[in-house]
């Protein structure tokens, strides 16, 4: 008979904290979209518009085509990918907040588009998109794309990756070929991102231009630096207790929005000044 | 030929001529010293050589290549490798990770056989560490290993950028000044290392300002002044060159 109330208990938990728990799964595939990328040392403001093409190409050949649902995630991650790439190789020559900037107008771009296009639905967004994504889905993908990350790390890739985020001098000198890993970076960034955006597409029927736009990317980024970008589940648990926050919140009573956003500017304040390295620092051993 | 031949590079900064016509050679398996009063153009022509600025005019070539052409990365690929005046370690890796990272052309980690936990990789990854771990023991960090770079000493930190480069097995390694700031003890080892690398066949070309070390160490020497060479040849030779002595006692007055 346990067996059946701890099924009963979890089924009740899912029934009230099943969209939370789908949405830090979104969430946690987002932030390592971004933290592939700043794992090579680059920063990029355009994961969010990756994970809008993803959304709207998985969307419109679901809908409209009635593609497999399999297929159209496949299909999402490597239209993120492609795009990233044409984008990486003229992009990637510019640096620092250059690059960012560069990343974040070419968001803007793809939401201008997504407006204006008939076939994304325009302002309204694109519905409604079959109801596919269920929550093992996401929690497989998050685990293989954590798994793909932590395998990385000691590839030549990663290390790669990791020189030239040190030193992008001395990595060059060392005969590694910094535009071809910064865009591949990019390119891995962006098909997380894509697949990420697919899967939130079918989870909540819709897509809109406006959800992908800056403060999205920003946000992404917030998970990043508030969970530490040193490990690669750093941004999952920036992620994780950021999306979970407001609920927590609730949970205490409050309710308005300023003081979410406000409790929210707060962690992200603390952890830069007292954890540099975000609230990864925490559970390592050797924090320097 | 000789292993590395530079023919009249020029090196423009605006108005500023940093190389004017520089011409030397550099053979297979020596010790040559590149000196020359601050500010003579010596990092330039290294950051030439190495790929990582281009010439504005000239030829570079190495092992019968031209290079001066060519990205950095290619001509490390090549078998250059160097360090720099400024130090540029990883400084948040240790000690180690930093020669590992080092080996990038010379190991190959592919991402499959890991992701798919075969056991080449992991035995593949034991076999580089071993090599990484000979070569910190090479510039006599070996105990520390798993201290992050950026708590090393001035003199570790060069030692360290030295083992990094070796990490690549260069044909030709490039030293900006491998024992500035280095004391006594230290430079001994470094100079030792030195000869010991050219008798295994590798070929080294040294920017240095510590004389006794340039003048006991290297079969020869080429000096720098104005972004001219103003004379090339064996140690004996160019410490009486009347123009060499002229650089060091007219421009030099620190020295
Ligand atoms: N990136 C640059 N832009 C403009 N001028 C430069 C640049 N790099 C070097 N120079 C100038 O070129 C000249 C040669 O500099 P370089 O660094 O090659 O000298 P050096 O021989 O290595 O001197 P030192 O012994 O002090 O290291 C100097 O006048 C320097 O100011
Ligand atoms: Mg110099």
């Amino acid at each position: 008979m346990i067996p059946m109330d701890l099924n009963h208990i979890f089924t009740q938990f899912y029934a009230v904290y099943g969209s939370l728990i789908n949405f830090i799964g979104i969430n946690s595939l987002l932030a390592i979209s971004l933290y592939v990328t700043l794992s090579a040392g680059q920063l990029s403001l355009g994961n969010a518009a990756f994970a809008g093409i993803g959304g709207y190409t998985a969307g419109i050949l679901t809908m409209y085509l009635n593609v497999p649902y399999i297929v159209a995630l496949f299909a999402a991650a490597l239209m993120s990918g492609a795009i990233a790439m044409i984008l990486g190789f003229p992009v990637l020559r510019l640096r620092g907040v250059f690059l960012a900037i560069a990343t974040l107008a070419f968001g803007e771009v793809v939401r201008i588009l997504a407006i204006n296009l008939q076939i994304t639905g325009g302002a309204e967004g694109l519905t409604p998109i079959p109801d596919k994504t269920q929550a093992w889905m996401i929690f497989t993908a998050l685990a293989l794309t954590g798994y793909f990350m932590a395998v990385l790390r000691r590839s030549r890739i990663g290390w790669s990756f990791a020189s030239i985020r040190e030193d992008e001098t001395a990595a060059k000198a060392m005969g590694i070929n910094t535009t071809w890993y910064k865009t591949l970076a990019f390119t891995i960034g962006a098909m997380i991102a894509g697949l990420a955006g697919a899967m939130s597409a079918h989870l909540n029927y819709i897509i809109t231009p406006g959800e992908f736009g800056f403060s999205a990317a920003v946000q992404l980024l917030i998970f990043n630096i508030v969970g530490g970008t040193r490990v690669w589940y750093g941004p999952i648990l920036g992620a994780a207790l950021l999306t979970a926050l407001p609920e927590i919140l609730r949970g205490f009573g409050v309710t308005a929005g300023p003081v979410r956003m406000g409790v929210n500017g707060f962690i992200l304040l603390m952890v830069i000044l007292f954890l540099p390295n975000g609230l990864v620092s925490l559970f390592s051993h050797n924090k320097d | 030929m000789a292993l590395l031949e530079i023919r009249s590079i020029i090196r423009m900064f605006g108005g500023l001529c940093a190389l004017n016509g520089v011409d030397f050679s550099v053979e297979e398996g020596e010790i040559h010293g590149l000196i020359g009063p601050n500010g003579a153009g010596k990092t330039t022509l290294l950051n030439i050589l190495s790929g990582m600025a281009p010439p504005s005019s000239g030829q570079v070539q190495f092992a019968g290549r031209d290079i001066h052409a060519l990205p950095a990365y290619q001509v490390a690929s090549l078998g250059v490798a160097r360090t720099f005046q400024n130090i540029r370690l990883f400084p948040a890796m240790t000690c180690l990770e930093n020669v590992i990272a080092g080996q990038h052309l010379t190991a190959s980690r592919p991402l499959l056989p890991r992701l798919l936990q075969l056991p080449s990789a992991w035995r593949l990854d034991h076999e580089y560490e071993k090599d990484a771990r000979s070569t910190l023991a090479r510039v006599g960090l070996e105990n520390r290993a798993r201290v992050r770079a950026q708590s090393l000493s001035y003199g570790e930190r060069r030692r360290l950028e030295i083992a990094r480069a070796l990490a690549a097995r260069p044909r030709l390694l490039l030293l900006d000044e491998p024992v500035a700031g280095m004391r006594q003890g230290e430079v001994t080892q470094v100079a030792e290392l030195i000869r010991i690398l050219a008798g295994e066949g590798m070929t080294i070309l040294l920017i240095e300002h510590n004389m006794s070390f340039v003048m006991t160490l290297c079969s020869r020497i080429t000096v720098l002044n104005f972004g001219q060479v103003i004379a090339t040849g064996t140690p004996d030779t160019v410490s009486r060159h009347p123009h060499v002595i002229e650089a060091y006692l007219g421009v030099d007055k620190s020295s």
